[in-house]
């Protein structure tokens, strides 16, 4: 348990430290740094190698925004598996629509009760 | 015929009134604001009602403090950081007076001091209210990102100063200070095309309109009690004094960056505040405050302002920057 808690720990901060670097040394915006992420998640899963990155480290990986890239491939993938070439359109959102599903009503539901603030930092 | 610069024979400034937001209140000149607000919403529903309702607060309370009434106002000239200048021309609405609404970024408040000059020095009107500033929380979704979105701020970022800054300027009142010359600014673009780095972008402005000023006057920086640019941030303003240098002008301890002196370094602003209020906050406040007690008898404001649109940026265009000058005296200066 620890030792997994130790992992995740540090595949999911190093991930974030690279993306702290893109912050202070690039002129990246933090929205193009997103989708930067995701890119390298979805090309990373091509070829199987961030579902091996998830083994080792659990929420460390899945949990950034790679992972997200990464579960679009997998669904992509399996679902041309399943159904053909069509698969490739259908099966990424597929995977995803848990996630996605969950966080659009989930917002909803903040926004009702919550209001927005000014940041203090 | 083509004039270096403009001048002005009575442009005066008589009165300058300050309302801030709280962060402003915690920062080095939290004491000398005439009023401060806790919450920055102003009471209202949302921030950008917020900001309208600053910008009338800065004109009512202009009027109550020079002691005229609201039908002595010629015209409101002025604006803001948002789409449409909204606040400003809102505000307008429900001050009722005639509004000429401006939009030059950050540089918008050295702009409407160059232009009420104009309308008072060739006496279309007596009395002038500028009034310019700028809202973190509008202009952060304005600009950059939802506030609702919790990214890390790059470290080359400055803070948008929440407040708003009014001047009464007239060719009547003139006991304090008077406008006696502008530079209009040229719009200048070296490149930048960081949208984080406004600082960078807008200190090449700086240095032309520094330029044009000493050798329009052939004066040099140590002519000047003061010296005042709007919102370059301690980046900025660190470029401009190495353009400066190899130009040969050594600006010292009498140059200021209005961003710069808003907050103490603790309040985790990076590189200092920025934003159309910057200028007007320092000035109504603290150089007002100077001019009255005769610390200061010359000076030079420079507004400094990042004309970027958020379209123009996704669209990978660089930075066009300005930078717009008076220079200020005070009264008894002025008449030897």
């Amino acid at each position: 348990m620890i030792i997994s808690i130790l992992k995740a720990f540090l595949i999911g901060g190093a991930i974030c430290a690279i993306a702290q670097v893109l912050i202070n040394y690039t002129k990246l915006t933090n929205g193009k740094i997103l989708v930067l992420f995701i890119i390298i998640g979805c090309l990373l899963e091509t070829f199987g190698w961030y579902s091996k990155l998830i083994e080792f480290a659990g929420a460390g990986a899945t949990i950034p925004i790679s992972g997200f890239g990464a579960a679009l491939t997998k669904g992509a993938i399996k679902a041309t598996h399943d159904i053909g070439i069509l698969g490739a359109v259908k099966g990424g959102l597929e995977a995803t629509a848990f996630g996605i599903g969950t966080s659009i009503l989930l917002g909803y539901f903040v926004a009702l009760i919550a209001k927005p603030k000014t940041k203090k930092i | 015929m083509i004039n270096e610069f403009l001048s002005f024979k009575s442009a005066y400034i008589s009165e300058g009134f300050t309302i801030a937001g709280s962060k402003e209140k915690k920062g080095r000149l939290g004491e000398l604001y005439d009023v401060t607000v806790e919450d920055d919403k102003c009471g209202e529903d949302t921030f950008e009602k917020g900001e309208r309702n600053m910008f009338a607060t800065a004109v009512k309370g202009l009027i109550s403090k020079s002691n005229i009434k609201a039908s002595d106002i010629g015209a409101l000239v002025g604006g803001d950081l948002l789409n449409q200048i909204i606040s400003a021309t809102f505000a307008a609405r429900e001050l009722g007076l005639p509004f000429i609404g401006l939009y030059n970024a950050c540089a918008t408040y050295v702009e409407s001091l160059i232009i009420s000059s104009m309308l008072v020095d060739s006496k279309y009107q007596d009395r002038i209210v500028c009034f310019t500033g700028s809202h973190f929380s509008t202009a952060e979704r304005q600009y950059r990102y939802p506030l609702e979105l919790g990214v890390l701020r790059s470290p080359v970022s400055q803070w948008t100063a929440t407040g708003v800054g009014s001047t009464l300027i007239s060719s009547i009142d003139n006991q304090v200070a008077q406008i006696t010359k502008g530079w209009v600014g040229k719009v200048v673009d070296y490149g930048v095309d960081d949208v984080n780095n406004m600082g960078a972008a807008m200190a090449p402005a700086a240095y032309e309109t520094l330029l044009r000023i000493f050798k329009s006057t052939s004066t040099a920086p140590s002519d000047y009690d003061l010296i005042l640019t709007g919102d370059l941030g301690k980046l900025g303003s660190s470029i401009l004094r190495d353009m400066a240098k190899q130009e040969g002008y050594y600006l010292g301890d009498n140059y200021i960056d209005c961003g710069s002196l808003l907050y103490y370094d603790e309040q985790q602003v990076l590189q200092g505040g920025s934003g159309a209020a910057c200028s007007p906050l320092v000035f109504n406040s603290y150089v007002l405050k100077g001019l009255k007690e005769k610390k200061f008898s010359k000076l030079l404001l420079i507004g400094t302002g990042a004309l970027m649109s958020p379209i123009s940026s996704f669209q990978g265009d660089t930075i066009p920057t300005i930078a717009h000058a008076v220079e200020v005296v005070a009264v008894q200066e002025a008449k030897k």
